[in-house]
């Protein structure tokens, strides 16, 4: 009896008087529904949701979404045409989200409906929204006809695409946007013929709009239409689109040209890719626009992956050069975090002889998020030309991130390390990077620090246990006697991390004298660090030695001054006994 | 076209001796897009909304707004990384596209820009909850008693029935744009393109988009590398009428550039730049203060761009940057007492300006409560331009004697003991001496012939 309570209160909440509750409370439609059966749900609920239409945008939004999956509740497909109505409200209302949502639940309500309620109660209702008074409605009716469309008679049909044309030319640019967006999944849901004879001329139309924000979202349906067109409708009708975008007046649109670049040249084919689209490409790459350069810098690997070496040398090479020393650091960072990516595709004697040098120019330009990029991606061309190379220019650049004066860069290079130390191999770091982390662990920045730690670790991790002993522990180890208790902790942090990697005997002999030594330290805050410590590490340990060592060195703990330390120090102990 | 101007009526009006407070002083006036609505700011931080009443009735003196709502869109603040206080005043308010019967308005003071919503809120009267006193307040499950009667059965639990509804007119704060100028923001405007807007302040103009608060675009900066070197600020920037992609913004030193956003990301290489030559005979030590554009607007259709200065009002073709098309004389009278103007300050008053709906005349306001409306293609001998007083009779300034000088700086304009009729013009120079009475903002409906213009804290409408 008392369980239905709960749900009594939920109901009641579905109209309390602060938004939150009702938030709350429509959140939980489904269990509300599941309680009052699907027969209720019916002619209770779903007649109560739709007379309340008017509240905060958020209520609305959870009622938007809820009713999404609500198919089930009011007895599956057959009765799912109930949540239409509800749903077409939501779908009018002023707030973008919300009438978002709600068409994202129209369409997963309208992929479950059978064909008949498709053309009896769907269908109309796109039809309806379309010819609504208000922008909003029409906005949203524009996300319902690629649902709606495969499964309506042919009339029906022949109807939607002349309202969806006739959307395309709605005298406000909210709509045409909307119509713009949205035309390439109607593309793929209508049939070829009537792609190319009546979808393709709005998208003409589309593209010529006066205003640029419409334009600028056509762009995004190329793609759609050139995958729902034939290839040789695609090459005849869209190519030359493509191509007029791409020398668009505008910057934004050349933008988005140059963002799509790839799945268009793909949707093309290579014979386009190789004669039309590349020479777009070049001009996209030398474009006046910082911004659409950065677009561009950023897919010149994916662009030349669909080339053969023969193609990119001539095209695409001379281009990155000019990248590389480009006025705008944004335009030379988004080519660093690509450019050795080529590398694969170019093969070992044309990386050496083209790429190279930019590499090497990359590696000493001013801005550190262009080396940081460049670093990050090395894996890349280890695996083309091996590291030697490019090691002598590497460890200067690498320096001298792990010094910049923002923790930001400093921060991303410890990251990197571990990506590196694979690359290079453990000479290598013994000799150039390993005092590199250690410095970093010193870093007076606490994250840079943390970050240190973990690097270690998986350092430790790629060259096992026995080269961890015998090359990391000993710096770590020698840190411990760092004059700020901050700094302790960060050795106590990098100790515990490494636990999990050493062979027990390193753990044992090396690592446990330092801990238990810190429990004596005169900082609270380092007691009982250890104190958590110990009871992550007791567990790799056999149980004479946790015994011998860890618990007493606890129970000092226990009966520390300070409150915090005696906490841990109990907890620790409470899991190690509990786990004897 | 010397069409009379008849009051229509006056909100705010002060009663004679009433001292005004300086919250209520209005400082904002804006119509919507199809003058259906009418919205002031003022320098408490509130926007005052107004609605037209019988919209069937096309002009004339039945043409009447009434009294719509009133929201607390700004309050004061207090910077504490800058130790600056932010004052409440609203520097701007612009109508923003509407829909479903809601209006949506942006409002903003010198840092932060804030979009409201304006809508019909139905509020239910509810009957019928599961639990004695559900649905209000009450402190959720842990503060119920499971007594037998809040233990329904499942068939009892039932939902609760809406008995009546009463709507009501509700704002509520949709968005806040804010931490994006350092310096104090001067303009808003709207884009075409119902999904962005500009805001501008001393050196800088952002893009918005309207569903994003969350970043903005810089796409005009103006601030030199050294502030050593600065010479100029941005004073007002207005999105173009129709064109999404451009949008003009005006400068102290008298120049209106026209940015154009689809050529860059950044536009500062202006497009064109409209700036008229002042010959050096001219020149004075008063020159580049008065130069100072105050207000740039586009006319309805885009074609023309209207500027104010201290002295003057130009209307620019966007297409002849060398020179103004027209030029009006708003108060040449006061050329020579710019050294008094200088001294009190009046000198840096801000006056906006705006122009009809078919771009046939244009209307600027002036001292002594004065609003000055000229005939935009005018024969330049002033047949047609009028000026008129913000009060009850907007006509009788041109019949009445100038106000004695020794007006108290802030008497009440009530009309003055009126004596033998003279024409304004040649008492020119007497005018403007209340320099505490100015009427700085005043819009145009957009589509008949219908002025709203603000007197400190009253806000007066006339037609012709």
């Amino acid at each position: 009896m008392d369980a239905l309570l709960p749900i009594a209160i939920l109901i009641d909440e579905l109209k309390a008087e602060e938004p939150l509750r009702r938030l709350n409370s429509i959140s939980r439609l489904g269990t509300i529904a599941l309680a009052l059966g699907e027969d209720r749900t019916r002619t209770e609920l779903v007649p109560f949701l739709s007379e309340n239409v008017d509240d905060e945008d958020e209520v609305l939004l959870a009622e938007a979404e809820q009713l999404g999956s609500f198919v089930p509740y009011v007895g599956g497909p057959s009765h799912a045409y109930l949540l239409l109505p509800l749903l077409e409200n939501l779908s009018t209302v002023e707030e973008t989200v919300v009438r978002d949502k709600a068409v994202e639940s129209l369409c997963a309500v309208g992929s479950q409906l059978p064909d008949s309620t498709i053309n009896d109660a769907f269908a109309p209702l796109a039809k309806r929204l379309a010819g609504g008074e208000w922008f909003t409605s029409r906005v949203s009716a524009t996300g319902l006809f690629a649902t709606a469309y495969p499964r309506c008679t042919q009339s029906l049909k022949t109807e939607l695409r002349a309202l969806y044309s006739q959307l395309c030319r709605d005298e406000t640019p909210m709509v045409r946007r909307a119509a713009a967006q949205r035309l390439g999944a109607f593309a793929k849901s209508v049939e070829k013929e009537f792609v190319g004879r009546e979808l393709m001329p709005l998208f003409t139309d589309l593209m010529q709009d006066d205003q640029d924000s419409v334009r600028l979202l056509a762009v995004e349906s190329c793609i759609a239409f050139a995958q729902s067109l034939s290839r040789e409708d695609a090459v005849s009708q869209l190519l030359p689109v493509v191509l007029k975008f791409s020398q668009d007046k505008s910057w934004r649109v050349r933008y988005n040209v140059a963002t799509q670049l790839v799945e268009l040249c793909e949707a093309l084919g290579p014979d386009v890719t190789r004669s039309e689209l590349t020479p777009a490409f070049v001009r996209l790459l030398r474009d006046n626009e910082a911004e659409v350069r950065v677009a561009a810098a950023g897919k010149v690997s994916a662009v030349s992956k669909l080339l053969s070496p023969a193609q990119v040398i001539p095209a695409i090479l001379p281009c990155v050069g000019e990248l590389a020393m480009d006025s705008s650091q944004f335009v030379r960072a988004a080519l660093a975090g690509v450019v050795m990516e080529l590398a694969p595709v170019l093969g070992k004697a044309s990386t050496i002889e083209h790429l190279v040098p930019v590499f090497l120019q990359l590696l000493k330009d001013a801005f550190p998020d262009v080396r940081l990029n460049v670093i990050s991606k090395l894996d890349q061309v280890n695996q083309v030309i091996g590291i030697e190379l490019l090691a002598q220019s590497l460890l200067p650049a690498i320096k001298e991130l792990a010094e910049d004066k923002h923790w930001r860069v400093r921060l991303a290079i410890v990251e990197h390390i571990p990506l590196l130390a694979v690359q290079l191999g453990p000479e290598f770091f013994q000799d150039k990077l390993g005092a590199q982390c250690m410095k970093s662990l010193e870093d007076p920045v606490a994250s840079i620090r943390d970050a240190a730690a973990h690097t270690l670790q998986k350092i430790a991790k790629e060259f096992g246990g026995a080269w961890t002993k015998e090359h990391l522990m000993p710096a770590v180890l020698r840190m411990i006697n760092n004059g700020h208790y901050l700094y302790r902790m960060t050795v106590l942090l990098c100790i515990s991390l490494l636990a999990t990697v050493v062979p027990g005997d390193v753990l044992i002999n090396s690592m446990l004298p330092v801990i238990v030594g810190a429990s004596k330290d005169k900082v609270p805050n380092v007691k009982f660090n250890v104190a958590k410590m110990l009871q992550r590490i007791a567990p790799l340990l056999d149980r004479p030695i946790v015994d011998r060592t860890i618990r007493p060195c606890l129970s000092e703990l226990c009966d520390d001054g300070d409150m915090d330390v005696r906490f841990y120090a109990r907890a620790a102990l409470g899991t190690i006994d509990a786990s004897a | 076209m010397a069409e009379e101007w008849q009051f229509l009526q006056c909100f705010g009006e002060r009663t004679p001796g009433e001292e005004i407070q300086e919250a209520d002083v209005i400082s904002a006036v804006e119509f919507d897009d199809n003058g259906m609505h009418l919205a002031t700011g003022d320098r408490g931080g509130r926007v005052v909304l107004f609605e037209r009443v019988s919209p069937e009735v096309p002009r004339g003196a039945a043409f009447e707004y009434r009294y719509m709502t009133e929201f607390q869109s700004h309050e004061p603040e207090f910077d504490y990384l800058k130790s600056l206080e932010i004052e409440e005043k609203i520097n701007k308010v612009r109508w923003c596209r509407s829909s479903n019967n809601t209006r949506m308005l942006l409002s903003t003071n010198d840092k932060t820009v804030k979009l409201w919503k304006v809508y019909e809120k139905k509020v239910a009267l509810l009957a019928d909850f599961n639990l004695p006193g559900g649905g209000g307040g009450g402190g959720g499950l842990a503060g119920r008693p499971p007594n037998a009667l809040s233990t329904p059965r499942l068939s009892s639990v039932h939902l609760p029935r809406v008995t009546s509804t009463e709507v009501m007119l509700a704002a509520r704060c949709k968005r806040v744009y804010a931490n994006a100028h350092t310096y104090h923001i001067n303009s808003i405007s709207c884009n075409s393109d119902g999904e962005t807007f500009l805001s501008a302040d001393d050196l800088r103009v952002n893009l918005w988009n309207l569903e994003v608060t969350s970043q903005s675009f810089n796409i005009v900066d103006i601030k030199p590398s050294s502030m050593e070197n600065l010479t100029e600020v941005i004073t007002s920037a207005e999105f173009h009428p129709t064109e999404c992609n451009v949008l003009a913004y005006s400068s102290s030193k008298g120049c209106i550039r026209l940015a154009d956003m689809r050529s860059a990301a950044l536009c500062d290489h202006h497009a064109k730049a409209f700036e008229e030559v002042e010959s050096q005979a001219n020149k004075s030590f008063f020159s580049e203060i008065i130069a100072s554009i105050s207000d740039v607007t586009f006319s309805r259709d885009g074609r023309y761009l209207l500027s104010r200065d201290y002295m003057t009002l130009k209307l620019w073709d966007v297409n002849k940057e060398n020179a103004p098309v027209a030029t009006y004389n708003v108060h040449e009278q006061l050329r020579a007492k710019l050294c008094d103007l200088y001294e009190n300050d009046s000198i840096f008053d801000k006056f906006d300006c705006c122009v009809n709906g078919q771009g046939t005349a244009v209307a600027t306001g002036s001292y002594n409560n004065l609003f000055r409306v000229f005939n935009a293609w005018g024969d330049n001998s002033g047949s047609g331009d009028q000026t008129l007083e913000a009060s009850r009779d907007p006509m009788r300034k041109r019949l009445q004697a100038p106000p004695s000088k020794n007006n108290a700086r802030f008497g009440s304009t009530k009309s003055a003991p009126k004596s033998p009729p003279s024409k304004w013009s040649a008492d020119a120079a007497e005018l403007g001496s209340d320099y505490s009475s100015k009427l700085l903002h005043l819009a145009w409906h957009p589509e008949v012939n219908v002025i709203a213009a603000a007197a400190s804290n009253s806000l007066y409408m006339y037609c012709a």
